[in-house]
């Protein structure tokens, strides 16, 4: 049943999501095949699907490792932005240099970018017991807010016509492409490996189990000397870590530079992915190939039903809910309640 | 000349503080019943939505007021039914009510960008043309006196009536609660109705009175700070009154200086002060003297099932 709920909850929300569109008036049907079916039918539009996948997984796993541990980072999208904030300073300060060691010299910052922001709700919750969960929130408007300050004042781009953006980076700061002319960019198997590796490290070493301990039984993890705060630092600085990736990635993939739309979303719905996949590592990996499809499938289904964008966002959200409610069949076993002779 | 222009922020503070004091006003009762909603932004927004369409339709912003009561209600129901029947998690389902409300919010109010609405006016139009002192007191729209009424009756219904004893000790133990006979999860119930009902009235505040025309994300976070500002005022109504207001003053500070044309600091640095105050007064509630959060409901976040 643990494993099952995710299928049933993605059944459900095919299910609610016809009727609830066919009601608004839109062909709720095709609407639903094309936002869930499609993207995975046609082999065209799986390149996008990685594309997308990628940076949710990355941020998912991060995320989950809180989670479990009873540490609610929200500010995955802050931690995002601040990792490709950061990568780009690298890019800007390397432009027109060459060689090998560029990209991984962005990747870094980028990492360290987004554990600087997540280390301050860390800090905050350790020392003064300040909730994580509106200070990593509020960290994320103060992030966007930076990123415009950046591309609209020092780092526009002075050959830019006057555009809020920076300049392009150039091909020794660009994710290769796994194959020539394709979509696919060395994050997605990078993804797949954090997933395997994150997959390790919490289910077969002492850290991982610590970090369960303390999110089930905070007793029982003081008892056996295993430190809250310890797990609250490493599992933060490991969402702000992956998160702060996964925004250079896409700075210096899909999108190549930074400009005000940057700031897509993924930290919002990388949760319903970290829960989507059973805060499992190898789960996430299946939530995000889900989620990733609903933003395929939301862009077919704009297109061929002429659904607004914003139903992407409301099926996502619809997704969570059934999950949550599905969980329910997790904790419980459904049976005849005997009548009281 | 001078008094006008204080008049005039004067009513631009109380119009910005307002919203969040309802919202988290709502929010004190539901965490004193000890349920953890982090939703208000998704209710605020599915209320703020609902109400400028509706005003928007019917052409009367009363009506308007109603159905934002209505839709908040609604919203915050999926929550209670999932956390209290269901006994699922707060904080996810919380998370996942305001991913609701940004998504259903920008999908219908989709028709309705940048159409306006006539403003909610004055509850005492004929104030307005008085002296100033008389405008700063009885200028301002009923919401705006609904809210302070609402700040007395909570404080009363908390503090010294049976009901409210009962809510509390709901909030403090609710195990204890269950077993003297109460209705621990009717309560929750209860508690949560009230608060999605003024956190969608919040909302409609944005879009009814503040900025009478639609945008998308139109509560910009003002739900996230209403939930930080139950924490400042550890859990007390009148702290509330306080916080809003403060917060408010900071609000109407950035927009002041945005219109003056300040260019010490940067618009993007303007934007960034609620949030950060927000942090800075987080911060420095826990370094108080008497921790704050030792006037947390006890069983804040928790699940209950009776069993």
């Amino acid at each position: 049943m643990l494993y099952a709920s995710p299928l049933i909850a993605v059944g459900l929300t095919m299910l609610i999501g016809t009727f609830v569109f066919t009601a608004m008036g839109y062909d709720g049907l095709h609407a639903v095949r094309d936002i869930f079916l499609t993207p995975f039918l046609e082999p065209q539009r799986w390149p996008d699907l990685g594309v997308k996948a990628a940076p949710l997984v990355m941020i998912a796993l991060g995320l989950a490792i809180g989670f479990r541990a009873n540490v609610w980072n929200i500010g995955a999208e802050g931690q995002y932005v601040m990792g490709a904030i950061a990568g780009t300073g690298v890019a800007l300060a390397t432009h027109g240099l060459t060689g090998w060691w560029i990209l991984p010299a962005m990747a870094l910052a980028g990492v360290i970018g987004g554990m600087a922001w997540a280390a301050i709700p860390a800090f905050l919750r350790v020392k003064l017991q300040v909730s994580e969960i509106l200070t990593s929130l509020m960290l994320t408007y103060v992030a966007v807010q930076a990123l415009y300050y950046l591309v609209r004042g020092p780092w526009k781009d002075p050959d830019g016509f006057n555009f809020p953006q920076t300049k392009m980076f150039s091909a020794a700061q660009t994710l290769p492409a796994m194959a020539e002319g394709s979509l696919v960019h060395l994050g997605i198997p990078v993804a797949l490996v954090i997933a395997l590796v994150a997959w390790l490290v919490m289910e077969k070493t002492t850290a991982g189990y610590a970090v369960k301990v303390v999110g089930l039984a905070p007793a029982a993890a003081r008892h056996g000397g295993f430190s809250a705060d310890k797990v609250t630092w490493a599992s933060l600085l490991a969402g702000g870590g992956l998160a702060g990736l996964a925004g250079l990635f896409e700075a210096a993939g899909p999108f190549g530079q930074l400009t005000p739309q940057f700031p897509t979303g993924y930290g919002f719905t990388a949760i319903i992915v970290a829960f989507l996949g059973r805060l499992n590592p190898l789960g996430i990996v299946f939530g995000g190939v889900v989620l990733a499809g609903t933003y395929v499938g939301g862009e077919i289904a704009q297109t061929t039903v002429r659904l607004p964008q914003a139903a992407t966002g409301m099926f996502q959200a619809l997704l969570l809910f059934v999950l949550l409610a599905t969980d329910v069949l997790v904790r419980y076993r459904i049976g005849w309640k005997a009548r009281a002779a | 000349m001078t008094s006008a222009i204080l008049v005039s922020i004067l009513m631009t503070l109380v119009a910005a503080s307002t919203p969040i004091l309802l919202a988290a006003l709502g929010e004190l009762v539901v965490e004193k019943a000890g349920v953890l909603n982090l939703g208000v932004e998704g209710v605020m927004l599915t209320g703020a939505v609902a109400g400028f369409a509706v005003a928007y339709s019917t052409g009367s912003t009363g009506a308007g007021l109603v159905a934002a009561l209505v839709a908040g209600v609604a919203t915050a129901m999926v929550f209670a039914v999932l956390t209290l029947s269901l006994t699922a998690n707060q904080v996810a389902t919380g998370l996942a009510l305001t991913i609701f409300g940004i998504g259903a919010s920008s999908l219908i109010g989709a028709g309705f960008v940048g159409r306006t609405i006539t403003r909610l006016g004055p509850a005492f139009p004929e104030a307005l043309s008085g002296h100033p002192l008389l405008r700063a007191v009885l200028g301002h729209d009923i919401v705006v006196y609904l809210s302070l009424a609402l700040v007395l009756a909570v404080s009363f219904f908390l503090n010294r009536t049976r009901p409210g004893l009962i809510l509390r000790a709901v909030g403090e133990n609710d195990a204890s609660a269950h077993a003297i006979g109460y209705r621990v999860i009717a309560i929750r119930y209860a508690a949560i109705t009230f608060g999605g009902a003024l956190a969608g009235l919040a909302g409609a505040y944005f879009s009814l009175a503040l900025t009478p025309m639609w945008a998308d994300s139109l509560t910009a976070g003002r739900g996230w700070i209403a939930l930080a500002l139950v924490v400042f005022a550890a859990w007390r109504p009148a702290r509330l009154l306080l916080g809003a207001y403060l917060f408010g003053a900071v609000m109407t500070a950035e927009l002041q200086f945005k219109a003056a044309g300040v260019t010490v600091l940067p618009p993007e640095a303007l934007a960034m002060a609620p949030y950060l105050a927000t942090i800075a007064v987080l911060t420095m509630m826990s370094l108080g003297p008497k921790s704050g959060r030792a006037n947390a409901p006890a069983c804040l976040g928790k699940p209950f099932s009776a069993s």
